[in-house]
C-alpha cells in the first residue's frame, strides 16, 4: 500500500464563542490520511467529527468559530495558513466534501445541471458544452439514468438517494484526491445506504481517491475503512487499523460502542446495550479524562489527568490510563 | 477518470413522463387565481399601451405646443381632456407625461434595487463590523422622513440643469435628478429585507455544500443566495415602482420636481389646485391616471406576494 501522507492534521484546536461561553469543540487532535486510503471517523453526535473536517477546510463560520491552533498539511501545504483564494482552488478540486442531508444540500432554485457544472467552470475552466458533456458522464457514473434530460431538473424532482448521488457527482466533478463524506447515508433508508456505500467504494477504487468517512455506524466502518479513528468530546481516543480495532479495542469508549452494536447472533429478546450517561458539556474545559464519568474502569487518575494518545500495539493508539483487558492501571 | 461503473439502481421512467413544474410556472398558476392581480395586470397593460400607443397619434411637439388663446378650455372633441393654463392639450400631455412617469418609476426602482441589494447582501452575508457599519448607516437614512429628504435634495440639486436627449427625445435634466434622489432615499427598506433573507439563507446546508466545492464568494452571493431571496425582492420592487411614481407626483406637485415643458403626471397637477372648482379637467385626468397605475401595481404586488410565497406549495 502507498504510504505517502496525503493530509496530516496536527494539534488542531477549534472553539466556538457563544453567549453561553466558549465551546471546546476540537481539542488538539492529530491524524493523517495516506493517498488512496479510507479513514473512518466514528463517535457520538457532537463529539467534533464534522467540526474537525470543516476546520481544516476552513468552512466553519468565523465568528463564532475560531481555529485556535494547529496545522493541516495537505501535500506539504498548510491549509490553515494559505490565502482564501488558494483555499478556494483546493476545495472542490483537491478536497471535496459531501454532507449528511441530501435534501438540504442542493440549492432548490438552481437546476442540477447548473450545480454540477459549477465546479467544472470554476476549477477546470471548461466551457459550457464541455462542462455539460462532463456533467452527463458524471451523472451516469453515479447511476442516474437519462442524465442528459435530468440536467434541467430541479432538486425537488429527485428522491433522497438520487440527490445524494448528485451530491457525489458534484464532489467528484474535478476528480479530487480526498473525499470527505460527512455521514452521507444517515438521512437515507437502509437499502439506499447500501447503494451509496457501494458507489463510493467503487469510485474510490477506480480513482484511487482517499476518503474520510464520518459515521456513527460501526457496521459501515467494518465494510469499507482501512483505518478507524474514534473521537470523543473533541479528542481522539483511539486509532487503529479496522481489524485490529474490532478484535482488540483498547479504549473503554470503543469497547462500549462495539458492545452497543446489535448482533445477529444475540438472542432476539435481549436488550441492546447502551452507554450510560451523555457526552460531556463542551462548554466546560475538560479536566481529566472526558470519558471518565461514563466509564466502567475509572481509577483515581482519570479524574485529574487527561490521558494522552499512546501506542498500545503496532499502529494502534489509545488514550486511556487503564488496560481495558485487565482493568488494571497501566 | 476511468470507465463508468454500472448503474446500481435505475429510476422508473414513468416518473419522468410528467413534465416538471418549474418555479415560475407554479408561481403563474397561483398568480392567476388572484383576481385583483389580474385586473391590475389588465389596467397596467392598458396604461402602458396608452402611453406608448398614444405617442403614435400625438407628437411630442403637439403636447408641448402652447396657444394661450385656447387656455383652460373644458373637454371638447378637439381637446378630449381639455387644455391647461397656457393652452396645451391635456390628453397629449398625459400620454407623454405617462411615459416619463413610468420611466421614473422603473429607473428609480432599478437604482433602489442596485443599492438595496448590494448593501443588504454585503451586510447579511459578511456580518460583523461591515454589517454594523452598513446597518447603522441604513438606519440613519431611515429615521429621516423620506419626503423631507427628497425635498431637501430636490432643492439642493435644483441648480442649472441642462436638458438631456435620450432615445431621440429631449427632456429636462430634472428627470434624472428626480430618479436619483428617489433611488437614493428608497433603498433602506429593501436593504433590510435583503439582509434578513441573506441572514437566513446563508445558514442553509446547500451554501456550505457550495463552498465545499470551491464556489467563489461572489458566486455564492449572487448565484446561490440571491435567487433564493428573489420573491420578496420582486414584490418590493413592484411596490417600489408605484411608490416612486407617487413620490415623483408629490415633489412635482410642490414644484420641486420635473420641470415643464417636460410633462409628468405629477407636474401636471402643479398649479392645478388653483382650479379645483373652476377647471376640474386639469387635475382629474392626470390624477386619475396616477390613481389607476398605483392601484394596479399594488394589486400586482399583492398577487406576486401570494404567488411567490415559498411556504405555499399548492398550485
Amino acid at each position: 500500500m502507498e504510504t505517502h501522507k496525503l493530509i496530516e492534521v496536527k494539534d488542531l484546536e477549534t472553539q466556538f464563542h457563544t453567549p453561553e461561553g466558549i465551546v471546546y469543540a476540537v481539542n488538539g487532535i492529530s491524524f493523517f490520511v495516506h493517498e488512496g486510503e479510507t479513514l473512518a471517523v466514528v463517535g457520538e453526535s457532537g463529539c467534533g467529527k464534522s467540526v474537525t473536517m470543516l476546520s481544516f477546510l476552513r468552512l466553519i463560520p468565523t465568528p463564532p468559530g475560531e481555529i485556535v491552533s494547529g496545522q493541516a498539511l495537505y501535500r506539504e501545504k498548510d491549509l490553515l495558513r494559505i490565502s482564501e483564494d488558494e483555499m478556494e482552488h483546493i476545495r472542490g478540486k483537491e478536497i471535496a466534501m459531501i454532507f449528511q442531508d441530501p435534501m438540504t444540500s442542493l440549492n432548490p432554485v438552481l437546476t442540477i445541471g447548473r450545480q454540477i457544472t459549477e465546479p467544472l467552470h470554476t476549477h477546470l475552466g471548461l466551457n459550457k458544452a464541455e462542462a455539460r458533456d462532463r456533467a452527463i458522464k458524471l451523472l451516469l457514473d453515479v447511476g442516474i439514468p437519462d442524465a442528459a434530460r435530468r440536467l434541467n431538473d430541479y432538486p425537488h424532482q429527485f428522491s433522497g438517494g438520487m440527490r445524494q448521488r448528485v451530491m457525489i457527482a458534484m464532489a467528484l466533478a474535478c476528480a479530487p484526491s480526498l473525499l470527505i463524506a460527512d455521514e452521507p447515508t444517515t438521512a437515507l433508508d437502509v437499502t439506499i445506504q447500501a447503494q451509496i456505500i457501494e458507489l463510493v467504494a467503487h469510485i474510490r477504487q477506480h480513482m484511487n481517491m482517499a476518503v474520510i468517512w464520518i459515521t456513527h455506524d460501526l457496521g459501515v466502518v467494518a465494510g469499507m475503512a482501512d483505518r478507524v479513528m474514534v473521537m470523543y468530546a473533541g479528542f481522539v481516543v483511539e486509532e487503529a487499523h479496522v481489524e485490529e480495532l474490532y478484535d482488540n479495542p483498547r479504549h473503554p469508549y470503543t469497547h462500549a460502542l462495539l458492545s452497543a452494536l446489535p448482533r445477529v447472533d444475540r438472542r432476539r429478546d435481549s436488550r441492546l446495550k447502551s452507554i450510560p450517561g451523555a457526552p460531556p458539556n463542551l462548554l466546560v474545559k475538560p479536566h481529566g479524562c472526558p470519558f471518565a464519568p461514563r466509564c466502567e474502569h475509572t481509577i483515581e487518575r482519570c479524574g485529574n489527568e487527561n490521558p494522552p494518545l499512546q501506542k498500545v500495539a503496532p499502529e494502534h493508539f489509545a488514550a486511556c490510563w487503564v488496560d481495558v483487558r485487565t482493568g488494571a492501571p497501566k | 477518470m476511468t470507465q463508468p461503473p454500472p448503474p446500481i439502481a435505475s429510476l422508473n421512467l414513468d416518473e419522468l413522463a410528467t413534465p416538471p413544474l418549474s418555479l415560475a410556472k407554479m408561481a403563474w398558476l397561483r398568480f392567476r387565481r388572484h383576481k385583483m392581480a389580474l385586473v391590475g395586470m389588465v389596467i397596467l397593460a392598458f396604461l402602458v399601451l396608452y402611453c406608448i400607443g398614444g405617442a403614435l397619434i400625438y407628437s411630442e411637439k403637439y403636447a408641448n405646443f402652447n396657444e394661450t388663446s385656447i387656455h383652460l378650455q373644458p373637454p371638447s372633441l378637439a381637446h378630449p381632456f381639455g387644455t391647461d393654463t397656457i393652452g396645451r392639450d391635456i390628453l397629449a400631455r398625459t400620454i407623454y407625461g405617462g411615459q416619463i412617469s413610468l420611466m421614473i418609476g422603473l429607473t428609480a426602482v432599478l437604482l433602489e434595487l442596485t443599492i438595496g441589494i448590494v448593501v443588504g447582501a454585503l451586510s447579511g452575508y459578511f456580518g460583523g463590523w461591515l454589517d454594523n457599519l452598513l446597518m447603522r448607516f441604513t438606519e440613519a437614512i431611515l429615521i429621516i422622513p423620506q419626503i423631507f429628504l427628497l425635498l431637501v435634495m430636490a432643492k439642493f440639486f435644483a441648480g442649472d440643469i441642462p436638458d438631456i436627449s435620450f432615445l431621440g427625445r429631449e427632456f429636462s435634466g430634472s428627470v434624472v435628478v428626480i430618479v436619483v434622489i428617489i433611488g437614493l432615499t428608497s433603498w433602506p427598506y429593501l436593504a433590510r429585507i435583503v439582509r434578513a433573507e441573506f441572514l437566513s439563507i446563508k445558514e442553509n446546508e446547500f451554501i456550505l455544500a457550495a463552498r465545499a466545492i470551491g464556489t467563489p464568494t461572489s458566486e455564492i452571493i449572487f448565484l446561490h443566495i440571491l435567487p433564493n431571496s428573489i420573491a420578496p425582492i420582486v414584490v418590493s420592487a413592484t411596490l417600489g415602482i408605484a411608490n416612486a411614481i407617487t413620490l415623483e407626483a408629490y415633489i412635482s406637485f410642490l414644484g420641486l420636481g420635473v420641470r415643464p415643458p417636460t410633462a409628468t403626471w405629477g407636474n401636471m397637477l402643479e398649479g392645478a389646485y388653483n382650479y379645483i372648482e373652476s377647471a376640474y379637467w386639469m387635475w382629474l385626468f392626470p390624477g386619475l391616471l396616477i390613481l389607476l397605475i398605483v392601484l394596479a401595481i399594488n394589486f400586482i404586488g399583492d398577487g406576486l406576494r401570494d404567488a411567490l410565497d415559498p411556504r405555499s406549495r399548492t398550485v
